[in-house]
């Protein structure tokens, strides 16, 4: 089923607060479109007015300060991929930009905008989770800054008022010393959609863990940062004992569902299998 | 809402056309200029039938509006040859076998230029990721793979 | 001969000049749409058209409004083109929408309301088959075969050993990428052109001539360039042809029905799933002593071409195993889901998925090696298969099975593999299955189809093949003109393949089964052969001439007699038999027959497979163009790998849920091991020069090949497809906890 094409209007922005008063007047932002000409085609698409944002110059940078880095909202992940940075600091979200989609929807489609199609099998969400990265929210009226951790609120829930426009993601570069694993369990090798992702980061000495930090993709209804997995974690020797305590512990801690991908089941038997992967691997 | 003009350069040729800034690119190559070899697929940006390359890059021509399009340089199937004569890419996909019921062959010429464009001598491996975007249920892709292969050797 | 001629059509194709259905634009085109039922069994008590939508610039048909016929004619008369009240399947077409405005009219269709009473539906083969509910016939089925050889129910007792397997197999898209159109005018002087992406125009030809109670020549279908078909496009077509000329008929306008790939998959045709169950007896050296096997299919709501694919199926469920005593006995079954309907390999790919996994099974069972059990059990010259076709041909199986093995290198990583797997989270393994496929149609079919061709010289002196073989990337256009070629002595490029048009082509039988290669392009040679004979006769031609000379020789021969033109009938070869009855006799002209080794990795972290090489040895007769040869195994093969490992169509209520490409997985360029092909060539007589088909064997072994490596990888044992990680996983952790339990009770 198509949508009716007249129906609809769309306006190319290229100042930010030509955007964000649009947003103001009721209007949708729209960046790359992978997600919402999907949703367009097929009739589903539940806004009638759209700004784009492609060509507001100040949302095309990733901007490289000495404390952080910063990918604005209209940056595709091929240029997430193909930054030099972000290869050296943030290797997992590069990984993450190349299991989107295929290179052509690479091409158009934003970080940004991944985030805020706010589903749970987002390939970059657990990424960010676990960078501990910030988003900028802007308005006509204010501009505000929040750990991404606290920005869904439930499934394709957010922190995120129908006047804000997700401006930018921060990342902290103290980030640089974690040791990461990352890995995407999708229907297929490229162009898939997630049954399960997976990412965690480690700082060990020797072989116990110091710090650690643990999130999943399609495992509840948003993308889950596993804190009490992690914490039971913390400070210990890695070990068969310890393997297997953690692999029931992220077991119990995520959500899953059943769905036209996959199975509650499979869900959570791969998750804890990951970890465990994880785990053995710093042995 | 209304219609709107939008101008780009398609196959190297200036082209305005008046039409919904929502309506999406590949209909306006199909419908308003005639460029039919851009096929629809899947109409999700799934199948990679309606690649074509804009502003040097490959993308899925069913997932842009046609104001996205605006004062962007794009290139079509049709515009690969020059002068009457083939791009390499397609002497080496008729040579190899690599077109058969020939649906998806536009969309993974143009994914395979824009991979020789960016990489000119593609390792196997990337040759499939640089395709992995563009299905095809004929081939099985070992011809394509040997088409994009054989044109990059020709351009060393 | 046997020399990689490029496509005839291949420059249209990657120019992007090659006309496909959606393509064609006509003045005064309207755009037309099928409204469908959401229900999978109801009564329709109403038609509601909904407000804010200028009913009056529609074109509306019901059925009430069709002139003739309100049934699909194709084998059975079950199938109405819209259901007048009774709906027996989600998806069934209840009214069309025709509109100038492309959008408005997809917008039209979600404003007509259906008001229906639903009636139990049935989803289950196993409910169907106990026919509480009927909703086909007396019994919810529409065919049975049964085939006897020898006494099945004698070997039993004697036997060492019997060795039990059940054994299924689930639906699977054809997923051709152009997705079902056609455009339709009507004019009251020449009556219905129908114009569209289909295999066989004389079978939409037949459908439509009592939809309007007009006659052949009012009928005309001609085939666009086809993007992609696999059976998906036999005799679907038919029904979406008949839409388009209704509503064209009505407006007096041009229409064009294209589906969005959504409705396509929806609504059209799909795999048969299937389930079959073996009983084998085995003596303790390894001889097959008999075989019972019991295979039903799932036909959908309407009989369509499930009869067909069930003989078929059950012909080929013995495989290439000599043994006395077979019974086979099969069934298919109605349910109220869409129809399903051709698809490559016809009803073999199910019945030798089960076979090759049994004969694992079996070989297991006796101590054997899978390779070693089934060399002794091989067909060889001078053996019956299960109907009783005796093998004339030199066909050495187990010398092909043997090749296969070492071009894999199967036994050195047996070996290596299972040193690796000991440390490893990747289990490693390869397998095989040693199969048959039957080319042509089953039994009397070629002989009652009276296949025609013609063979032309133009005043130019080119030379034009005239058929209804379709070209829909299998190479028809190439291989017809590759034989007409040689056998006029003509110039590859001064012959032309006509593109199929009713009123311009003989029939010459369908574009299916793995016919054009062996049994139509036959029919070329033949032509071809007199049409030369004509110009030696006319004293045009002397031995020893150029292609040149020959072109020369028809252009003369036309400007003195007028015209060049030679036809041939397909004639059965001699003492060919078959019992329609009892299901005896030849099968198939001749069988190509083929052995394919996959290599799997299976990821036991997450139950992922991945095949990591695939070896496809087969024996297709004389390869007439090896590099098309090649393209049409190695796509076969993918498709099968898709079938084996990624494709499950998700029903809900009788729905596909999952009817979008990004939900419905099919193996992308990453997904695929290289594919080795290799053939054996031993020239069939009666094929054209030698060949035999080949399209649908490609389909068979992939399948089997690679749950038999995946059980050699894990130890695990998998009987149904597709195979998903998730079932992996869920049979390791069985395997693990019974495992761990073991090592529990034992300390």
């Amino acid at each position: 089923m198509r949508s009716f094409v007249p129906d609809f209007d769309l306006v190319s922005a290229t100042a930010l607060e030509h955007a964000t008063d649009l947003l103001s007047d009721g209007w949708r932002p729209i960046a790359g479109g992978t997600d919402l000409m999907v949703l367009f085609n097929a009739g589903k698409l539940p806004y009638r007015k759209l700004v784009s944002l492609r060509r507001i110059e100040e949302l095309l940078d990733i901007t490289v300060r000495p404390d952080e880095v910063s990918i604005g909202a209209a940056v595709t992940y091929t240029r997430i991929r193909q930054h030099a940075v972000l290869q050296r600091e943030f290797p997992a979200l590069c990984l993450a930009a190349s299991w989107t989609g295929s290179i052509a929807n690479q091409n158009r489609g934003t970080l940004a905008g991944n985030i805020v199609n706010a589903s749970p099998a987002a390939d970059s969400a657990p990424v960010l989770l676990a960078y501990d990265a910030e988003v900028e929210l802007v308005s006509a009226r204010a501009a505000r800054r929040i750990p991404y951790r606290e920005f869904h609120l439930g499934y394709k829930e957010m922190q995120l008022r129908h006047d804000e426009l997700l401006h930018s993601i921060h990342l902290s570069r103290a980030n640089e010393k974690w040791r990461h694993y990352a890995r995407k369990v999708g229907t297929r090798r490229a162009q898939a959609i997630s049954k399960i992702s997976f990412i965690g980061l480690v700082q060990m000495s020797g072989d116990t863990i110091d710090n650690v930090r643990l999130a999943a993709g399609s495992v509840a209804p948003v993308p889950l940062r596993c804190y009490r997995t992690e914490e039971s974690l913390r400070g210990e020797r890695i070990s068969s004992t310890v393997i297997h305590r953690a692999a029931a512990t992220i077991s119990s801690e995520v959500q899953p569902i059943t769905d036209i991908r996959s199975t509650i089941e499979y869900r959570r038997t791969v998750m804890a299998n990951l970890l465990a992967d994880f785990l053995k691997s710093l042995r | 809402m209304g219609e709107c003009a939008v101008r780009f350069t398609v196959n190297g040729e200036p082209r305005t056309v008046v039409t919904h800034p929502m309506k999406r690119l590949l209909d306006v190559l199909r419908e308003d200029l005639n460029l039919t070899g851009t096929k629809e697929g899947c109409g999700e940006g799934e199948c990679g039938a309606c690649a074509v390359i804009l502003n040097n890059e490959l993308v899925n021509s069913c997932l842009v509006p046609a104001l996205e399009a605006s004062d962007a340089t794009i290139c079509t199937v049709e515009g690969l040859a020059t002068d009457g004569e083939l791009h390499r890419l397609q002497r080496e996909f008729i040579k190899a076998g690599a077109a058969q019921c020939g649906i998806c062959t536009p969309g993974m010429l143009m994914a395979g230029v824009h991979l020789l464009s960016r990489c000119p001598n593609p390792t196997l491996d990337e040759i499939r990721e640089g395709l992995s975007g563009n299905l095809c249920r004929c081939t099985g892709y070992m011809r394509i793979f040997e088409a994009v292969q054989n044109a990059a050797w020709q351009s060393e | 001969m046997g020399t990689a001629a490029p496509r005839k059509e291949a420059a249209a194709k990657v120019s992007g000049t090659a006309q496909y259905v959606d393509d064609l634009c006509l003045p005064g085109m309207l755009h037309g749409v099928t409204v469908r039922s959401s229900e999978p069994r109801a009564l329709i008590r109403n038609i509601r058209f909904g407000d804010g939508i200028p009913w009056h610039e529609f074109t509306i048909v019901r059925a009430s409004d069709i002139p003739g016929r309100n049934v699909v004619t194709l084998i059975c008369d079950d199938q109405p083109f819209l259901a007048p009240m009774q709906i027996n399947h989600a998806e069934e077409p209840v009214l069309l929408l025709a509109h100038k405005n492309k959008d408005l009219v997809r917008r039209a269709r979600n404003h007509v309301f259906l008001e229906c009473e639903p009636l139990p539906p049935v989803f289950d083969m196993d409910e169907a088959l106990s026919a509480r509910t009927v909703i086909w016939g007396n019994d919810n089925v529409f065919r049975r075969f049964c085939i006897e050889k020898g006494d099945v129910d004698a070997v039993w007792a004697d036997a060492d050993l019997v060795v039990e397997g059940e054994y299924s197999t689930e639906a699977q898209e054809q997923l051709y990428i152009e997705p079902q159109g056609m455009l339709a005018t009507w004019d009251a002087e020449t009556g219905i052109t129908v114009r569209g992406s289909m295999q066989c125009p004389f079978y939409v030809q037949k459908a439509l001539m009592p939809l309007f109670n007009l006659p052949p020549e009012k009928v005309r279908i001609i085939q666009q360039e086809t993007g992609g078909a696999f059976g998906g496009k036999e005799e679907y077509p038919s029904m979406i042809a008949g839409h388009a000329a209704l509503l064209a008929w009505k407006s007096g306008r041009p229409v064009k029905m294209i589906y969005d790939r959504e409705e396509d998959m929806a609504a059209t045709t799909k795999r048969h799933p299937s389930r079959t169950r073996h009983r084998t007896a085995v003596s303790r050296d390894g001889q097959l002593l008999g075989m019972d096997i019991e295979f039903a299919i799932d036909g959908g709501a309407y009989a369509t071409l499930s009869g067909t694919v069930l003989s078929r199926g059950t012909i080929h469920a013995a495989g290439p195993y000599r043994c006395d005593n077979i019974r086979v006995r099969s069934a298919a079954v109605a349910t109220n889901v869409p129809p399903h309907g051709a698809f490559r390999g016809f009803g073999a790919p199910q019945s030798l998925f089960a076979l090759e996994r049994h004969m694992n099974k079996v070989a297991q069972a006796v101590g054997l090696s899978p390779e070693e059990f089934r060399s002794r059990n091989l067909l060889r010259q001078g053996h019956a298969t299960a109907t009783g076709q005796v093998i004339k041909e030199p066909i050495d199986l187990a010398g092909l099975q043997q090749r296969a093995l070492d071009l894999a290198n199967y036994s050195d990583k047996l070996q290596r593999f299972q040193e690796l797997n000991r440390e490893s989270a990747i289990k490693r393994g390869i397998g095989f299955a040693t199969f048959l496929h039957g080319a042509g149609f089953t039994g009397s079919g070629e002989r009652n189809l009276h296949s025609v061709v013609h063979v032309e010289a133009r005043p130019d002196g080119t030379v034009c093949v005239l058929s209804s073989m379709t070209e829909m990337g299998q190479g028809t256009n190439t291989i017809l003109a590759q034989v007409a070629a040689e056998a006029l002595g003509a110039a590859y490029d001064d012959v032309e393949v006509l593109r199929p048009d009713t009123t311009r082509v003989p029939n010459s039988g369908p574009t299916v089964a793995s016919r054009t290669a062996m049994i139509i392009a036959k029919l070329v040679q033949s032509a071809s052969l007199s049409l030369k004979q004509r110009l030696f006769d006319a004293g045009s031609l002397t031995d020893g001439y150029s292609p040149r000379q020959f072109k020369d020789a028809c252009r003369e021969y036309i400007a003195r007699f007028g015209e060049l033109k030679t036809s041939a009938q397909h004639q059965e070869p001699p003492g060919v038999y078959w019992d329609d009855e009892k299901y005896k006799g030849e099968a198939y002209g001749a069988f190509s027959w083929a052995v394919h080794v996959a290599e799997v990795s299976v990821d036991t972290v997450t139950g992922e497979i991945q095949v990591d090489d695939f070896v496809a040895l087969q024996e297709v007769g004389r390869v007439l163009n090896p590099v098309l040869a090649k393209g049409q195994i190695e796509g076969g093969v993918a498709q099968a790998i898709g079938y084996a490992l990624y494709e499950k169509v998700v029903w809900v209520d009788g729905s596909m849920a999952n009817n979008q490409m990004t939900n419905y997985i099919m193996p992308t360029a990453v997904d695929l091991p290289t594919i080795r092909v290799f053939f054996e060539e031993i020239p069939y007589e009666h094929g054209a020069m030698g060949a035999k088909g080949l399209g649908e064997l490609p389909m068979d072994g992939a399948a089997p090949a690679i749950l038999n490596a995946v059980e050699n990888a894990t130890g695990l044992s998998f009987c149904h497809i597709p195979l998903l990680p998730e079932d992996v996983l869920k049979k390791l952790s069985l395997a693990r906890e019974s495992t761990m339990h073991l090592a529990g009770s034992a300390a």
